[in-house]
């Protein structure tokens, strides 16, 4: 069934597929539709499971934590500073191992206040364990969380789905709903590793091998710690191969498929674009607009940001003469977020491509990232060495004691 | 010989506790509960002494072997954990497993009494339990909100004590209008033990408070624990006494007029009280205890 509905609808409607036991989320903008709607369908009597109402994102992630820990299967969604202040939550549940999916609508943390769209809130959760999906469209928002559900469960691991706030969570498509019967073919009712009432009985079935500590929450050993993130560490090195895995099946049953990183016009490309989030059909447009024109240019979709896709992207980038990252988020002091991860994946082996990568930052607290920019930003690194700066400022800034400039950068 | 009748059960769901300092009364508290709790409990414990006493070197709450299921929670949110592990457990079809938060007076007057609060207005099917032991013990001893007027901590230490009242949880609590509350002590494990059953027999929110006196920060000889936990009752500054839906207040123990020098006197951290001083706390122990009866003079 097609409907026209908006990205946050998209998120409720694909967690709504899913049967959660338990969800709880709490309001904020531009999230604040999700729970409304899991909240009408819970009147509505479509929300088997029980919806909770808390009283901020602290307790909705406790509460979800506590409700994983009994073995159901839990939902949540939030956004910026609700995303921050769940953080000692997130750490706890990728440290506890908990399949929890959450929703995070992006959007910028104060100051300065902005309510629109930014990867710096979810970005910044980057080492606490949790798998990250960056969404294009809408529909894409509603299959990542059914296959987040599926990655998450069969490796225990927590799956943050992450949608471009306004640009997305309030923008209507037309999305393909699947059945209801399709979804449960595909996502089987969450096997538990937890059996009442005491965890030496638990099923040892997620467990890497038979022996390792459970490395959930009742374990206080200090001693546990290390071999815990050990364990994790090493989940996440498979988590790659579990997606594909995933989306895999989900191409057979759906039709339409997402990998961790889509090559898009990449096979002579000699300049390739790299960027995730709602930009990345923006990006499409303009990557056929200058092929038509004669240039070599590709773009790479960064799907999954958590645990880093690097493999795929070395070998996507093999023979690529430059590559252009925008990053819609700055690491203040040093540079754009994705654009470090991207160099580092390519600078750390032994062999080539010691590919030059240039940085853009564009974007920020929901400033457009236009075809314009996207174009000019890929010019730029076609025809230019690469900069001194980490940072090149695509779009408007204002830098101190400077006019206001639109373009920070010039092409010659 | 006297033969001693307890219609509470003998069983002995606790180890000795090798990590809980000498004197302490969490292990009594653990104990009682357990006794009339039985083993269909989970535990949620948010960081505090307990954790500590019932963890290291290993866990100690077993029944026949098997372990008591405990589950450690983030500082601020052990009533959202248990909220939501009791959700979990109906989602799953066990009705019957109490979830109890059993935190100290850290997770519950400060860090956590958003979540407790929140908790108690949703009305979660849970027993929370508080253990007072009156400052931030397992970090050794600083000031929280649940510190007694002119008592010291190593944050409020000598000559500059904690000049602010303490915190009226009970008082919180009753104002959620929740199905039961009730203050306890060790000294008294019947009342204890009693006010446990009446808890495991009603649903929805249940909050137990529980004084625990604490030798190491209070500064007490560690055989005084009972001693200053009757203290505390027989002065009025801890007295027992039970809230139904928030309106209807039952006092457990009548005062027998034991003067609050004998309560004080004993304890090192009020080594430093002036008579001035002493007569503050009374006059305030004594207004409350007024508010007190008023209250329980109510009649529907």
């Amino acid at each position: 069934m097609i409907k026209v509905i908006t990205g946050n609808e998209a998120a409720a409607l694909g967690a709504l597929l899913c049967r959660p036991n338990v969800v709880c989320a709490y309001p904020i903008t531009p999230q604040t539709e999700i729970p409304e709607r899991l909240s009408e369908a819970s009147g509505k009597g479509l929300l088997k499971g029980k919806f909770v109402n808390v009283e901020s994102e602290m307790s909705a992630i406790g509460y979800i934590i506590g409700a994983a820990e009994a073995g159901v299967r839990v939902f949540t969604a939030t956004s910026s500073q609700g995303l921050a202040w769940m953080h000692e939550g997130l750490h706890f549940a990728a440290g506890g191992r908990l399949p929890i999916v959450l929703v995070n609508v992006n959007r910028p943390l104060a100051l300065p206040w902005n309510l629109t769209c930014d990867h710096s809130d979810s970005l910044s959760q980057r080492d606490t364990g949790w798998i990250q999906f960056y969404c294009e469209s809408c529909q894409e928002v509603l299959d990542t969380v059914i296959q987040a559900y599926k990655v998450a469960e069969s490796i225990s691991l927590p799956c943050m789905v992450c949608l471009d706030g306004v640009y997305l969570s309030y923008v209507s498509e037309s999305v393909d709903i699947p059945d209801q019967e399709k979804v449960d073919q595909y996502l089987p009712p969450r096997q538990t590793i937890l059996e009442m009432p005491c965890p030496e009985e638990r099923d040892n079935r997620f467990r890497l091998f038979k022996k390792d500590p459970p490395g959930l929450a009742d374990d206080y050993e200090q001693s546990d710690f290390m071999t815990n993130r050990y364990q994790l560490q090493k989940i996440e090195s498979q988590c790659v191969g579990t997606v594909i895995e995933a989306n895999k099946e989900f191409e057979t049953l759906f039709g339409r498929g997402y990998p961790p990183i889509e090559e898009y016009r990449c096979e002579d490309a000699e300049v390739v674009l790299i960027l995730s989030g709602s930009a990345v059909g923006t990006s499409r447009y303009v990557i056929n607009m200058l092929r038509d024109e004669g240039y070599k240019v590709g773009l790479v979709k960064l799907k999954m940001f958590r645990p880093f896709p690097k493999d795929l992207l070395r070998r996507a980038l093999l023979g690529k003469k430059k590559v252009a990252v925008i990053d819609r988020d700055i690491s203040p002091g040093q540079c754009g977020i994705i654009y470090q991860e991207i160099k580092w994946a390519l600078n750390t082996q032994a062999q080539p491509p010691w590919v030059p990568v240039y940085g853009f930052v564009s974007g920020l607290g929901g400033a457009d990232i236009t075809a314009k920019l996207i174009r000019r930003a890929i010019l730029f690194t076609l025809m230019e060495d690469p900069p001194q700066e980490e940072v090149i400022w695509l779009g408007p800034v204002k830098a101190v004691g400077d006019d206001y400039d639109r373009s920070a950068i010039k092409i010659s | 010989m006297i033969e001693v009748r307890s219609k509470y059960p003998r069983t002995e769901y606790m180890e000795a506790p090798r990590s809980a300092c000498s004197g302490c009364a969490l292990p009594l508290a653990f104990r009682y509960f357990l006794k009339v709790m039985g083993e269909k409990v989970v535990f949620i414990l948010p960081p505090g002494c307990s954790p500590v006493i019932v963890n290291v070197p290993r866990r100690i709450l077993r029944h026949e072997g098997q372990l008591i299921r405990i589950l450690l929670a983030l500082f601020g949110s052990a009533a959202t954990f248990a909220g939501g592990f009791k959700t979990g457990l109906i989602e799953r079809g066990d009705t019957e497993t109490e979830v109890v938060a059993w935190a100290g007076d850290g997770a519950t007057l400060d860090i956590g009494l958003g979540p407790v609060s929140a908790a108690a207005e949703r009305n979660e099917d849970i027993i929370f339990v508080c253990c007072d032991n009156e400052a931030y013990m397992n970090t050794g001893n600083q000031r929280s909100s649940a510190t007694p007027l002119w008592a010291t901590t190593t944050t409020n230490p000598p000559p500059i004590p904690k000049g602010q009242w303490k915190k009226d949880i009970m008082a919180i609590m009753a104002g959620h209008g929740i199905p039961y509350a009730a203050t306890l002590t060790v000294a008294y494990p019947e009342d204890f033990m009693k006010k446990v059953e009446t808890a495991k027999n009603m649903r929805g929110f249940r909050f137990l408070y529980i004084l625990t006196p604490c030798p190491t920060g209070w500064r007490f000889h560690s055989e005084e624990t009972v001693k200053v936990s009757r203290l505390s009752v027989e002065t009025n500054v801890f007295p027992l006494f039970e809230v139904m839906n928030g309106i209807h207040f039952v006092i457990n123990k009548e005062p027998v007029g034991t003067p609050l020098e004998r309560y004080t006197a004993i304890q090192g951290r009020y080594a430093h009280l002036t008579s001035q001083q002493i007569g503050e706390i009374q006059e305030k122990v004594e207004q409350r205890w007024k508010w007190l009866k008023w209250l329980a003079n109510y009649k529907k």
